[in-house]
């Protein structure tokens, strides 16, 4: 009896294993993004949802640029859509049964399935030409230096992944059709499904007898099931998280002008302390509670939403392709903030497991030993980067809040910016010009 | 000789002006810009709108300080003006300069300075509208004119038609770069850049979007930002072509239109 129900008992376990590592990823990024400053995006959920809705379900950013967004939405919607037959899957595995829903569904079922074979065909002509636009036409942005390496190389694998994971589910469809045409008679394998893509399998399988037969079907059943779980299980250490937090991050996004840029509330309190002459100038100097820094020199001084842009990055490069320091050969890429933020998040979120709890100094931050003074300086704040991302992540406010800390904690603006400030500060222009001036022009009208 | 009141001079009268103009500091001391300024005031003499100026009472709105990071400075300028604004009982505010129209626009309500702001070439295509300005045809007929979107104006608060309406009411031929609207190229002034000189890459920016208007073969090219239009006329320069290419701003083609 056990050894009949082995293989049940087998998949029920793989599946338990897969899915707790992955709630144990799925928890560490949770801790990470609250290692952030809160920020309250709880306003306006109506166009919350919209932008969702809109962005992230309906792709509307990313059809922007036709071609990698057409064959984008053909992968996203053919792996919504085979997800479904992974329902079954998993049934079946945890039943010993096969192509369980088949009876429930009737000629329904042979839709499904066909359309999944055609969806499957379909991604992994997309997910080619995507290989080559990355190997073989090398756009340019794939080829950036915060590319080199491990950034290039997971892009690839995840092409990889989707290629095998495609052949698989083809090549198990195949196989069954085989079975079911060729052995009527093999009780397990029921006259289920409709297979306009795999059917161009039958000939490679003409003179397999049913053993071999059922050994590769099943063969590629659990390779397909088990390299989903292992898919499922590399998102955390990949790039590849887009897949399930581009939704959170449209629904947070920022929904007002982007001229408009944060109002840092901190410096506000004592502007008006200064600016009002009727305050106590002593009144604060017995308040011992610790005083926030100004901007941001680590990842802990950023707010939420921007450490869930940083898990959210793709690393496509549409930012760092729009920006126009990195157009012009500076080297400022808003891709290269992300991924920085990203990978500085993680490390202090190690540290801190590592250390049980708390965070332990490392000597290094976010700002000089991943983010050097020179990029942040190139930075126009035009909005490219923000209006490029096709799931609205925002870099120019994790660059204006590391140049805040620059000038504000550091002194270390660039000499001419020093200079504007001081003229600004004395005659309330940039420039050194008197302010009693201002209205000359009028003069020679 | 057009006499530019100032909201002290109103007040000392009695009178509150329906719109300011806020000048800038570009608008108020760059010679190139002081143009812009000066047609902007022709154009708004000759539709009789009732407005003024806040003269020596003017300072900086802070757009510098705040995108090079000074936080406090831009603060302290932005209490400052909006106390200065509050106390003229200022309403309605119209610029020339789309970085002062997004800091007064979006930044300054949330420390106190609501008003209702607007850029100059929204104001230009309302009097049109409203027919309280009329162009006389001629000067720009069939001419070529590319229109390049100052970021601030353009992605920062999504105005791309007022501008380019504009043009068409001068019944030039409107010709767009290959990455205009919400893909317009910066001119390289933004986030402080005007002020500092450049990190180090391959070319300056107002280069390459200098380019990219070239490649359109405009008779004009048509900004509607102090700084881009600095930036924009040194590309022409470094292209050695100022003198068949004038870089102007559209108040500045209307006040021509209109023989001001």
């Amino acid at each position: 009896m056990l050894i009949v129900l082995l293989p049940n008992i087998l998949f029920t376990l793989l599946l338990i294993v897969a899915l707790g590592f992955f709630a144990r990823n799925v928890s560490k990024i949770k801790n990470n993004i609250n290692l952030g400053k809160d920020i309250d995006r709880s306003d306006n959920p109506k166009a919350r949802w919209g932008n969702m809705a809109r962005i992230a379900l309906g792709q509307s950013k990313m059809v922007k640029r036709p071609i990698a967004g057409i064959l984008h939405v053909v992968v996203y919607v053919g792996f919504i859509l085979i997800n479904i037959e992974l329902l079954e899957i998993i049934v079946d595995g945890i039943l010993g049964t096969h192509r369980v829903f088949a009876p429930f569904l009737g000629g329904f079922y042979n839709v499904l399935i066909a359309t999944f074979e055609v969806l499957a065909a379909l991604v992994l002509v997309a997910v080619i030409v995507f290989w080559c636009r990355r190997n073989v036409i090398r756009i340019q942005r794939f080829w950036k230096d915060e590319m080199k390496g491990w950034p290039k190389f997971d892009a690839d694998i995840i092409l990889y992944f989707e290629v095998v994971l495609m052949g698989l589910f083809l090549l198990m469809n195949g196989t069954d059709l085989a079975i079911q045409t060729n052995f009527p008679s093999a009780v397990h394998y029921a006259q289920a499904g409709s297979f306009p893509v795999s059917q161009y399998l039958l000939p490679l399988f003409e003179d397999t007898n049913l053993d071999k037969l059922i050994l590769i079907e099943r063969t590629a059943w659990w390779l397909h099931i088990f390299g989903i779980l292992c898919f499922l299980n590399y998102l955390y250490y990949s790039k590849h998280l887009h897949i399930l937090l581009a939704f959170p991050n449209t629904y947070f996004a920022n929904l007002n002008a982007k001229g408009r840029f944060a109002n840092n509330a901190n410096v506000t309190a004592e502007v008006q302390l200064m600016l009002d002459p009727s305050a106590d100038p002593y009144a604060t100097s017995d308040d011992t509670a610790e005083v926030d820094k100004f901007g941001a020199s680590d990842v802990m001084d950023l707010n939420k939403v921007q450490l869930l842009n940083a898990y959210t990055c793709t690393e496509c490069g549409r930012c760092t392709s729009e920006c126009p320091a990195n157009q012009t050969g500076k080297i400022l890429s808003p891709r290269k903030i992300m991924m920085d933020t990203r990978d500085r998040l993680t490390e202090v979120g190690d540290n801190i497991i590592k250390n049980k709890g708390t965070f332990v100094a490392d000597k290094k931050q976010l700002l000089g030993d991943y983010i050097s003074h020179e990029e942040l300086w190139a930075c126009t704040s035009c909005n490219a980067c923000v209006e490029a991302c096709p799931v609205d992540i925002d870099p120019l406010s994790i660059i204006m809040n590391m140049r805040q800390y620059l000038v504000m904690e550091e002194s270390a603006a660039p000499t001419d910016l020093n200079n504007m400030m001081s003229n600004i500060e004395n005659n309330g222009a940039p420039w050194p010009f008197n302010q009693q001036d201002r209205a000359n022009w009028a003069k020679e009208l | 000789m057009i006499k530019v009141p100032t909201l002290a001079e109103c007040m000392a009268e009695g009178r509150t002006p329906e719109i300011l103009f806020w000048v800038g500091c570009a608008g108020s001391f760059d010679e190139r810009a002081k143009k812009i300024t000066k047609a902007f005031v022709k154009l708004l003499d000759n539709a009789k709108v009732d407005f003024a100026v806040l003269g020596a009472e003017e300072s900086c709105s802070g757009d510098p300080a705040k995108r090079a990071g000074n936080e406090f400075l831009f603060q302290m300028q932005a209490m400052t003006n909006i106390e200065v604004m509050n106390a003229y009982e200022v309403k309605k505010i119209v610029t020339t300069c789309p970085h002062c129209f997004n800091t007064l626009k979006n930044e300054y309500p949330e420390l106190g300075g609501t008003f209702e702001v607007i850029h100059h070439t929204q104001l230009l295509r309302d009097l049109l509208d409203e027919g309280k300005m009329t162009i006389e045809e001629g000067t720009f007929k069939g001419k070529r004119i590319t229109y390049h979107d100052p970021c601030y104006l353009g992605r920062a608060n999504n105005i791309y038609e007022a501008p380019r309406e504009l043009i068409q009411k001068l019944d030039a031929e409107l010709v767009e770069m290959k990455s205009c609207k919400s893909r317009g190229l910066c001119c390289g002034a933004g986030g402080a850049q005007m002020f500092k000189e450049p990190e180090q890459g391959n070319k300056d920016i107002n280069i390459e979007r200098t380019e990219q208007a070239l490649e359109t073969k405009p008779d004009i090219i048509a900004a509607g930002c102090p700084f881009c239009n600095t930036m924009l006329s040194d590309g022409v320069k470094n292209k050695e072509k100022e003198d068949s290419l004038p870089v102007l701003d559209l108040a500045e083609m209307i006040a021509t239109a209109k023989d001001l």
